[in-house]
């Protein structure tokens, strides 16, 4: 009845929700998915990475990002600095062409959109005579030239992008001087390549696709050198002093061309097959860099053997007599190369490679021996094995946060320790308000540890749980050990690994204990690892113990997986968390649900079978309790378990195909290339999808019933320390909740810790309550006799939280995909419900509470439950009263797995996937925001330049 | 046998008097009997229960006919429309235009052998047009047993008619509660869920606010068979027309609080064991411990309803607050009896 009496009227409250809630998408944590285009300004020392779906993301120095978003949403294809400018321009998939500028707005600087512009050519030409294909921001940075597909040069006058029709290079004016039979041979066709002469703003270099490479004076107009290449042309680069260019080619030779003023048709001065004499895969992409003492550095992308190693992703660096051709594990978009960009500066030094691959980032140091990777701030690849699961953890104390970091840095010694060399811009951010942890558990049996306090989400420490099983992963299969003698000298670098060994390593749930160093995970195949931190590498025997969730039923059998084997024997662990008890449901189903208690020193774990409680002091299981329906037989047999399997073979086939690719190294590489992977990847999902379309799009109206499938699956375990029995006397219980509305509560016993090894853990049950509607159980909580829910163990043991009001009554809240319902305690009686799905037609799919604090006063914070429903949108409601305080549309609907993947911190703040590889970050919050705020200072070179930037700062004042 | 007395009409009394009355004056003590009588339409009716009992006490005109009947040798077919006059009337004309002349007289089941499995509610503050149908899963095995689906509907707009999309009935299996009712029928479009509307929302969403409310499912429908509706002006000249015209005021909020509070009395209870012993219903919590908020609320509400509320709400308000007025239990039962007449009329 209440719910028709507006709640929502009273002035003061409203006041208070301004104060209180406020929805933000903050940042993007991750590799973006599907990059397309990349570009660097050593003047500003950003890179801009462009995508498929037309955002273009600025990254500097650790903390400064920028995103852009073109409205088109069309692929970027090319991104070009401005030299010296604050400003960039972007070519599109349609040919257009978008400026984007940083200007400082309110002590930030922030990326807008400043013009756009689409190339016309004259009435009645084809497309293709104005189809960008090469673009040169001018020195002068007054001019973009821009080359196209029939040969044609345009200049386009910048910032307005107006057209200047008389400066056109035409492919006619060109060909002018050229010997008749080489014109005559091949067509100028497409515009390649264009650079501008390094030390000579007015010639710039132009390679034609076919091989021509002509040296165009600007000033005269005229073309003052013909390059008569013989081979289709790939890219151009000039070496430092402009006295010699490089061009590189399609059957994966570079060629050395002198400039001289004397000689008007130059003949090339060397022509190399760096991986000859077979045939070879273009060479898309060239640098030749100067150092001091002579030996240069000739960088190139592809050129690879085309029959045995044609599809590879290298690039290799030449450097006197060491070559590497270091192998990507995706396909490569583009790469870089930081070197001195002082003009005064009389050699290149190159400093570094960056490399964009279509999965992740790669930077190589090139100035230490052995060229080691650099550990990359940012754009981290969450996705190198898929994410499985995710726990976020707020306010991490300061020791273990330290002990995890130490344990981490063991792990990253092979990594360079060279500062992070792209460094533009400045962080202006305010420190993060505290140490925030992100657990991702993934598919191949690993959980990483994420810093996720700030904008720049790195890895701390990665955790292996495969080391506890055997799997039938070969231990020698190992891409990186390479003969001495090997050729090419490949040499695999990067972390993306799509392939797991054996799908059951999966990491389905993880609980950390941030006051203890304790961890849980549990994975696919009901494996259940207890952990403590351990800063030292340590040597020792993990403890099995069998939990029967079947217990006395007959007559099933289980035609899901089997369970992993496990290695006998001592097992060498590296520092940080170490396994030292596991527990293995049998049937080895999925775990589904898991809790842990530091305290008392016991692990509750739940599968589709039943649930069980561990005490992993004394490594003893203390009871074990089966939710079964006895007709329910879906569920043993393991749910989906035909698409499971389908996956399975896929998955199975493809690592069949890597072996392959592995072992024939020498011999003609086999297909499976990760395209080919992706294609079979979209095959299969075109059927999918086509398989549900074909269904009917209608929809059963049916009451849940006890019959239901699955309803015996553990959705929830939650301990808490309260009135079970009766109101005087409070204890440890825990409490269960599952997929069919039933909630069970058992009583526990947890013996004083100076007899806890001496004494069993008891447990018995005393409650069972049945929810009417029968919808699962997602969420369990008890609320203190202020209404305030329990803390978490051993959080009021360090002074962290108020002990409990344990002299009011305790109140239940069970929260199911339908209702949220508060119950009285011990004596259970409903007290408040609010019927979600009911009034509104949408479910709970995550659930939490998370604290509120005011922006207005410090001394004002509130419990709340943060909720994602199935529809994408994010609830606030209010504890104990369940009144709505707030909703916003958050997700996508039909973005299941974004749902899925959600988490919400304890501080109102959330974590989403937006694509395999990517975190979006939200905040609930008008106290917690963690956004990039930086600035980008114009380094002042020229008057000129500190001119435009005054001016470009008055108009943003002006806007303001 | 026959037998005549009086009865003050303005305080009927209950039925167990009554019965005890007539078997008083039958000199059958302990006799099981059927009671029935002829309502004004000449169909005849039970009288078992209070509700029924008013009804035919209202209905008197001013001689109510009363029959009699042993239990054991009882004709439970007898009772039903048309039974008396064994004749077409022109409400029956109305209602079933196209199939009145194979189908034998409607039957009416004595309402106490079984619980009420469907009815039609609320028909004075729809729309001709539109349908509420209340479908009691509690208590039956019978399915639901219906599906919906995406379809499109034309609306008259203020820019004209327009196509919006609907969800409409789109199967009924056969043997469900659904289809045995006869209320619902493919291709009749939802419109509202206990009390909410569909329009914009998605099938799934509907699907979901459908089976969260599955115990006591309210559906409100614009049946795909447009002719089949009860005809507003013809009710009136109904069994029961006139009583509800005259007691409810028909302000829609209201009514649609009132059936809500309804489905949250009837609303499935919770069940606990405790430490496993049998099965209990849990109990609501005391009214004492309702929270401060909320009587915040309510005085808040009497604030506005010194503001110029209508009346009607404030007693709603008291049976909220759990102190129930008399005057509004009249109301209620009154439409309760509403609700029933709706069942007779369609079907």
């Amino acid at each position: 009845m209440r719910r028709f009496l507006r709640p929502g009227h009273d002035p003061v409250r409203e006041r208070l929700k301004r104060d209180l809630f406020q929805f933000n998408k903050t940042v993007e944590h991750g590799f973006p998915h599907q990059p397309s285009a990349l570009g660097y300004s050593p003047f500003l020392r950003l890179m801009a990475i462009g995508t498929r779906s037309g955002a273009i993301k600025l990254y500097g120095a650790p903390g400064v990002e920028f995103m852009g978003l073109h409205e088109e949403n069309n692929t970027v294809m090319q991104i070009h600095f401005i030299p010296d400018q604050c400003q960039l321009v972007t070519l599109l998939d349609d040919n257009s062409l978008h400026l984007w500028s940083l200007k400082q707005h309110s002590g930030a600087s922030e990326l807008r959109e400043e013009h756009r512009f689409t190339l016309k050519g004259p009435p009645g030409s084809p497309p293709s005579a104005t189809q960008i294909t090469a673009v040169l921001p001018h020195s002068s940075r007054e001019v973009l030239y821009l080359g196209t597909e029939s040969g044609n040069i345009f200049v386009v006058e910048l910032p307005s992008f107006r057209a200047l029709e008389d400066r056109t290079i035409t492919s006619e004016a060109v060909l002018q001087r050229v010997p008749e039979d080489y014109c005559n041979r091949r067509s100028c066709e497409l515009v390649e390549a264009l650079r501008e002469h390094p030390k000579n703003p007015d010639q710039i270099l132009i390679g034609y696709s076919r091989g021509l490479i002509v040296l165009w004076d600007l000033q005269n107009n005229k073309a003052t050198h013909h390059f008569l290449g013989s081979q289709q042309l790939e890219n151009l680069y000039w070496q430092r002093d402009g006295s010699k260019f490089i061009s590189c080619h399609y059957d994966g030779s570079y060629t050395q061309w002198p400039v001289s003023s004397d000689n008007k048709q130059p003949e090339p001065l060397e022509n190399l097959v760096p991986y000859g004499p077979f045939p070879c895969k273009a060479i898309s992409k060239i640098y030749w860099q100067t150092t001091k003492n002579g030996l240069p550095y000739i960088i190139f992308q592809g050129g690879m053997p085309r029959a045995s190693y044609g599809d590879r992703h290298s690039i290799s660096v030449v450097h006197g007599s060491q070559q590497t051709a270091f192998d990507f594990t995706s396909r490569v978009i583009d790469f870089f190369i930081i070197f001195s960009s002082e003009p005064t500066a009389e050699f290149d030094d190159p400093s570094a490679m960056v490399v964009l691959a279509e999965e992740e980032l790669v930077v190589i140091d090139l100035k230490t021996a052995g060229w080691p990777a650099v550990h990359p701030p940012y754009l981290a690849s969450l996705h190198c094995s898929a994410i499985t699961c995710s726990h976020h953890v707020s306010n991490i104390p300061l020791k273990l946060w330290e002990r995890i970091i130490s344990a981490g840095s063991k792990q990253n010694i092979h990594y360079s320790n060279m500062p992070w060399p792209i460094d533009g811009g400045t962080n202006v951010a305010p420190d993060p308000p505290q140490r925030d942890l992100l657990l991702t558990g993934h598919e191949d049996g690993t959980v990483r540890f994420w810093d996720a306090s700030g904008v720049c989400l790195h890895l701390l420490y990665k955790l292996s749980t495969v080391r506890v099983f055997l799997t039938d992963a070969d231990p020698n299969d190992n891409m990186n050990t390479l003969g001495e003698d090997e050729w090419p000298p490949l040499r695999k670098v990067g972390t993306f690994d799509p392939y797991s060994d054996d799908p059951r390593l999966g990491i389905q749930k993880i609980y950390l204990c941030k006051y203890s160093g304790y961890l849980a995970v549990a994975g696919t195949a009901g494996q259940v690892l207890v952990m403590e931190l351990n800063d030292e590498d340590a040597e020792h025997v993990v403890d099995h113990a069998e939990a029967d969730l079947l217990q006395d039923q007959e007559g099933y059998r289980w035609k899901g997986h089997e369970k992993l084997k496990t290695r006998d024997g001592v097992v060498r662990f590296e520092a940080g968390f170490q396994p030292f008890v596991l527990v293995q449901c049998q049937p080895p189903a999925v775990v589904t649900s898991l809790a842990l208690h530091s305290e008392w020193k016991l692990v509750a774990f739940g599968t589709s079978h039943g649930f069980g409680l561990f005490d992993h002091q004394q490594k003893r299981l203390v009871f074990v309790k089966c939710t079964l329906h006895p007709s329910d037989q879906l569920a043993l047999e393991g749910p989906l378990s035909r698409v499971k399997s389908l996956k399975k073979s896929l998955r199975q086939s493809f690592r069949r195909i890597r072996r392959s690719r592995v072992s024939s190294r020498k011999r003609r590489g086999a297909g499976g290339n990760a395209s080919e992977v992706q294609e079979a990847n979209a095959k299969f999902d075109q059927d999918a999808l086509q398989e549900m379309e074909l269904a009917p799009v209608q929809r059963k109206i049916e009451a849940r019933s006890a019959e239901d499938s699955f309803t015996g699956f553990v959705r929830t375990l939650y301990f808490a320390d309260t009135f079970l029995r009766d109101s005087s006397r409070h204890c440890p219980s825990l409490w269960a909740g599952t997929n069919g509305g039933t909630v069970y509560a058992f009583c526990l016993r947890v013996p004083p810790a100076e007899r806890r090894m001496d004494e069993p853990v008891r447990a018995e049950q005393a409650k069972e309550i049945q929810l009417m509607h029968r919808a699962p159980v997602v969420g369990i909580l008890v609320l203190d006799g202020r209404s305030t829910p329990l803390p978490e163990p051993l959080e009021v043991a360090h002074d962290l939280s108020k002990s409990p009001d344990m002299q009011g009554s305790h109140q239940l809240l069970v929260v199911s995909e339908e209702q949220f319902k508060v119950f009285t305690l011990p004596k259970v009686s409903s007290k408040l419900k609010l019927k979600l799905t009911a009034l509104e037609g949408c479910r709970v799919r995550k659930v939490t509470v998370a604290n509120f604090g005011s922006c207005k006063t410090d001394d004002y914070s509130e419990n709340d439950l943060a909720v994602l429903t199935n529809l994408g949108d994010v609830q606030i409601i209010s504890l104990p009263f369940l009144k709505l305080q707030i909703r916003y549309p958050c997700i996508r609907k039909e973005d299941v797995s974004g749902i899925a993947s959600c988490v919400f911190t304890k501080y109102g703040q959330g974590f989403y996937l937006i694509s395999p590889s990517e975190f979006e970050r939200f905040s609930l919050s008008t106290k917690w925001l963690v956004e990039p705020r930086c600035v980008v200072d114009v380094p002042e070179v020229t008057s000129n330049n500190h001119v435009h930037n005054k001016s470009g700062m008055e108009n943003t004042a002006r806007k303001s | 046998e026959f037998r005549r007395f009086s009865l003050e009409r303005s305080k009927p009394g209950k039925f167990e008097e009554f019965y005890g009355l007539l078997q008083h004056v039958h000199k059958i003590p302990n006799v099981d009997v059927l009671v029935g009588y002829t309502d004004i339409h000449g169909d005849l009716l039970p009288i078992n229960n209070d509700d029924n009992y008013h009804k035919a006490v209202s209905t008197a005109n001013p001689l109510l006919r009363i029959f009699i009947q042993r239990k054991e040798d009882a004709d439970y077919s007898a009772f039903g429309t048309d039974t008396m006059t064994r004749k077409k009337n022109v409400l029956s004309n109305v209602l079933r235009p196209d199939n009145h002349k194979k189908k034998p007289h409607i039957v009416i089941s004595m309402p106490q052998d079984f619980r009420p499995v469907s009815s039609i509610i609320d028909v004075d503050i729809l729309p001709e047009t539109h349908r509420r149908v209340r479908l009691y899963k509690y208590g039956t095995d019978k399915p639901l047993g219906f599906y919906i689906r995406d379809g499109s509907s034309v609306r008259v707009t203020p820019h004209g008619l327009e196509k919006v999309p609907g969800i409409f009935i789109s199967r009924l299996v056969p043997g469900g509660l659904a289809q045995s009712t006869g209320l619902l029928a493919v291709n009749d479009e939802v419109l509202e869920v206990n009390g909410i509307e569909v329009s914009g929302k998605s099938l799934d969403q509907v699907t979901d606010m459908m089976i969260a409310n599955s115990r006591n499912l309210i559906i409100t429908v614009r049946p795909a068979n447009q002719r089949n509706n009860v005809v507003r002006n013809s009710r009136t000249s109904g069994s029961s027309g006139q009583s509800t015209e005259s007691s409810l005021p028909s302000s829609t909020p209201n009514i649609l609080a009132n059936f809500l509070q309804g489905e949250e009395e009837s609303d499935e209870e919770d069940i606990i064991i405790e430490d496993s012993g049998e099965p209990q219903q849990i109990p609501k919590a005391a009214p004492t411990s309702e929270s401060l908020e909320s009587l915040t609320q309510i005085e808040l509400l009497h604030e506005s309803t010194q503001n110029g509320f209508l009346p009607s709400s404030e007693m709603n308000l008291n049976h909220s607050a759990g102190s129930v007025s008399m005057e509004y239990e009249v109301q209620d039962a009154e439409h309760k009896s509403l609700e029933e007449d709706g069942t007779i009329i369609t079907l």
